[in-house]
C-alpha cells in the first residue's frame, strides 16, 4: 500500500512539473467559465423550465471540452516511461504491475478532480448571489457530478490503453481522442439512425454521455449507467496492465 | 549470489542469449565484457527481472527472478545502461521516491538518503533538477539510487560510460569500495577497468560465454605465449634472419626507426630467448638499448578471445 501511495503520489506531482498541466487548468477554467456564462445569459433571456446546472452540463460546448481533455490528461503516463527508458528502474524496483496501472490511472482521475473543483464554486456563486437555486434538487447538482467522475474514469482508463500502446505522447494523445470522440458520438447514433434494431439501439444507449446526463443533471440516477461505466474502467484497466506487461518484455 | 543455468533469450527469432550457465559467488566483483550487442544487458536484464527469458533459469540470493520476481527485486540494486532518470525531479526527491518504492521509510530513508549522497558525492547537486545535471552527476545518481537500500547485489550496466577519465577513476574508485560490501556485477567495454576493479571476468560474444576467469589467470594464459621488444643498432648486418634462428623464436616483426631497428619477437611457451639475445649482440657487437617482456594487456587476450571465430 505505502508503495502505491509513493507511485501514485509521484504521479501526480508529475503533472505540476509540467507545462501541459498548467495548460489544460487555463483551457478548462476558461471553457467551464464560458460554459456557466452562457447558462446563465440563457436563464436570463426570460422565464424557463430549465435550471443552471442542466444548462451548464447540456451545451455543445461543454461536451467538445470534454473529450479533449482526456487525451492531454494521459498522453505522458506510460509512453513517456517507454520512451525515456524510465520504465526499466521503475519496474526492477520491488513494485507490481498492477501498482503501476493503478497509480498512472489514480494519478490521472485526482487531475481529473481537480479541474472540476472551480466549477463547484459557480454554482456555488450563483446560489448566493441570485438567492435561486442552482439545481431542481440537491441530487440533480450532484447526479451530475457524479456522472461526470463515471464518464471520466472511463474516459481516463482509455486515454491509458492509448499511452500504453506507444512510446509517442502525441500518438497516443491521437489514439485517445479518436476512440473516445468514436465512443461518445456512439450515442447519439440512436439520433441520428433511427430505423436500428432495438437491441443494437440498447447497445448503443449504453454508451449514450448525453442522454445520461441528461437525466443525472435532473436528479434522475440510475444504476445502469453507474455499473456499466465502472465495469467498463475496469475491463479497459485490465487490458491496459496486459498490455503493460507484454510491451514491457518486448523493450 | 547469482546462479544461472542455460539461460537463453531470443528476440523475434535473433538470439540475443544463447544457453549461458555461470554463477557469481558472495563478495566477488565480476566484470562482463564484451564487443556491442554480445547480450551484455540482455543479459543483466533478465538477471534484474525486468525481461522474462525465453529458457532457462535465473536465481538471485536464492530466488527465481521470474517466479519469485518480487523477492528477488529487493535484493537487487540495478543500474541500466545510459542511467534513465525523470528529469523533472530534483536529486534529493528522487532519491526519496526511489528508497520508498524500495521498502525504506521515516527515519531509515533520511539516513540512506544521506549516506548515498555522501558517498556518490551528491551533496552539492542536492536540490538541483536531475534533466540539468551532467552525464557523471546523473551516473552518480544512478549509482546512488542502486545502493540506496542496501541490496546485496549490485548490477551495473556500462556504468562509465560516457565519462571522462576524471570521472571513470572516481567512479571506478566508488565500485572498488563498493565491492567489499556488496557482490558486484558489472559490464563494461573498458577493458583496464575490469583489470582494475573486477575479481573475475566473463568475457561474453555473440550471446556466448568465451571465457571466465580472474583477470591474472587470463593475462598469463595469454604471457605464457610471450612476446619480446628488442630495439638495435644492427650496422649492415640482416638482424631479422639472425634473430629468427635462435631457439625458442617463432615469428620476427621489424620495424626500422633511423639507425635502430625495433623488433617484436613472438617466443615459444616454454622459452625464454633473451640470454641467448644478448649474447648475439654482443658477438655481433650491437648497440642493444632495449629488450624486455611485452606485458599483455587483457585487450589483447578480448581481441583474440573475441576475434579467434570470426576468422
Ligand atoms: N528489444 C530488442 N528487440 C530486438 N533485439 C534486441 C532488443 N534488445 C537487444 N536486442 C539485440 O540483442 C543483441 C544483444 O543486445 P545487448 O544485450 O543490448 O548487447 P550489449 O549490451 O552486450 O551491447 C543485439 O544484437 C541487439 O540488437
Ligand atoms: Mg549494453
Amino acid at each position: 500500500m505505502s508503495r502505491f501511495l509513493t507511485l501514485l503520489f509521484r504521479e501526480i506531482k508529475s503533472y505540476f512539473y509540467s507545462p501541459v498541466a498548467y495548460v489544460v487548468l487555463f483551457f478548462f477554467l476558461l471553457l467551464t467559465g464560458f460554459n456557466f456564462f452562457a447558462g446563465v445569459s440563457l436563464l436570463n433571456r426570460g422565464p424557463t423550465e430549465i435550471t443552471v446546472v442542466e444548462a451548464f452540463f447540456n451545451t455543445v460546448l461543454f461536451w467538445f471540452g470534454f473529450v479533449l481533455v482526456f487525451p492531454l490528461i494521459t498522453m505522458r503516463t506510460f509512453a513517456e516511461e517507454f520512451k525515456m527508458g524510465t520504465i526499466e528502474g521503475l519496474m526492477t524496483a520491488p513494485v507490481r504491475d498492477g501498482q503501476v496501472v493503478l497509480a498512472k490511472f489514480g494519478g490521472a482521475l485526482l487531475f481529473y478532480i481537480v479541474l472540476w473543483l472551480p466549477s463547484l464554486a459557480y454554482f456555488r456563486i450563483f446560489e448566493w448571489i441570485t438567492g435561486s437555486e442552482a439545481a431542481r434538487a440537491g441530487g440533480a447538482y450532484w447526479g451530475s457530478y457524479l456522472l461526470l467522475l463515471l464518464l471520466g474514469m472511463f474516459y481516463l482508463s482509455v486515454g491509458c490503453l492509448a499511452s500504453v500502446l506507444t512510446r509517442n505522447q502525441i500518438i497516443a494523445a491521437v489514439m485517445s481522442f479518436c476512440a473516445i470522440t468514436l465512443l461518445f458520438f456512439m450515442g447519439l447514433l440512436s439520433f441520428i439512425v433511427l430505423n436500428v434494431s432495438p437491441f443494437l439501439r440498447d447497445i448503443v444507449g449504453y454508451f449514450s454521455a448525453i442522454e445520461h446526463m441528461g437525466e443525472f443533471s435532473k436528479g434522475i440516477i440510475d444504476s445502469r449507467p453507474v455499473v456499466f461505466y465502472l465495469s467498463m474502467t475496469a475491463f479497459t484497466l485490465i487490458l491496459t496492465l496486459h498490455i503493460f506487461q507484454a510491451r514491457k518484455w518486448k523493450s | 549470489m547469482i546462479q544461472v543455468e542455460n539461460l537463453t533469450k531470443r528476440y523475434a527469432g535473433h538470439t540475443a542469449v544463447n544457453n549461458i550457465s555461470f554463477e557469481v559467488g558472495k563478495g566477488e566483483i565480476v566484470g562482463f565484457l564484451g564487443p556491442n550487442g554480445a547480450g551484455k544487458s540482455t543479459t543483466m536484464r533478465i538477471l534484474s527481472a525486468f525481461l522474462p527469458a525465453t529458457s532457462g533459469r535465473a536465481r538471485v540470493a536464492g530466488y527465481d527472478v521470474f517466479t519469485h520476481s518480487l523477492q528477488a527485486r529487493r535484493h537487487i540494486g540495478y543500474m541500466p545502461e545510459n542511467v534513465p532518470l525523470y528529469p523533472e525531479m530534483r536529486v534529493d526527491e528522487y532519491l526519496r521516491f526511489r528508497g520508498k518504492l524500495k521498502g525504506l521509510h521515516g527515519r531509515r530513508l533520511r539516513e540512506r538518503a544521506a549516506e548515498v549522497k555522501d558517498l556518490c558525492n551528491l551533496r552539492e547537486v542536492d536540490h538541483k533538477i536531475i534533466g540539468t545535471l551532467s552525464k557523471g552527476f546523473r551516473q552518480r545518481v544512478g549509482l546512488a539510487d542502486a545502493m540506496i537500500h542496501e541490496p546485496d547485489l549490485l548490477i551495473l550496466d556500462e556504468p562509465t560510460i560516457g565519462l571522462d577519465p576524471n570521472q571513470i577513476r572516481q567512479v571506478r574508485d566508488l565500485i572498488r569500495n563498493l565491492g567489499k560490501h556488496h557482490t558486484i556485477l558489472l559490464s563494461t567495454h573498458i577493458l583496464p577497468e575490469v583489470e582494475m576493479t573486477c575479481s573475475r571476468v566473463l568475457i561474453l560474444n555473440k550471446g556466448r560465454i568465451e571465457a571466465s576467469d580472474s583477470p591474472q589467470n587470463l593475462l598469463s594464459h595469454l604471457r605464457s605465449a610471450g612476446s619480446l621488444h628488442v630495439e638495435l643498432k644492427p650496422g649492415g648486418d640482416d638482424a631479422e634472419s639472425l634473430l629468427r634462428s635462435l631457439d625458442g623464436v617463432k615469428e620476427v616483426v621489424a620495424k626500422p626507426a633511423g639507425e635502430w631497428m625495433s623488433f617484436r619477437l613472438r617466443t615459444d611457451a616454454e622459452s625464454d630467448p633473451r640470454e641467448s639475445i644478448h649474447r648475439l649482440a654482443v658477438d655481433r657487437k650491437w648497440p642493444l638499448r632495449e629488450l624486455s617482456r611485452a606485458r599483455a594487456t587483457l585487450e589483447d587476450v578480448f581481441v583474440e578471445i573475441t576475434q579467434s571465430d570470426d576468422a
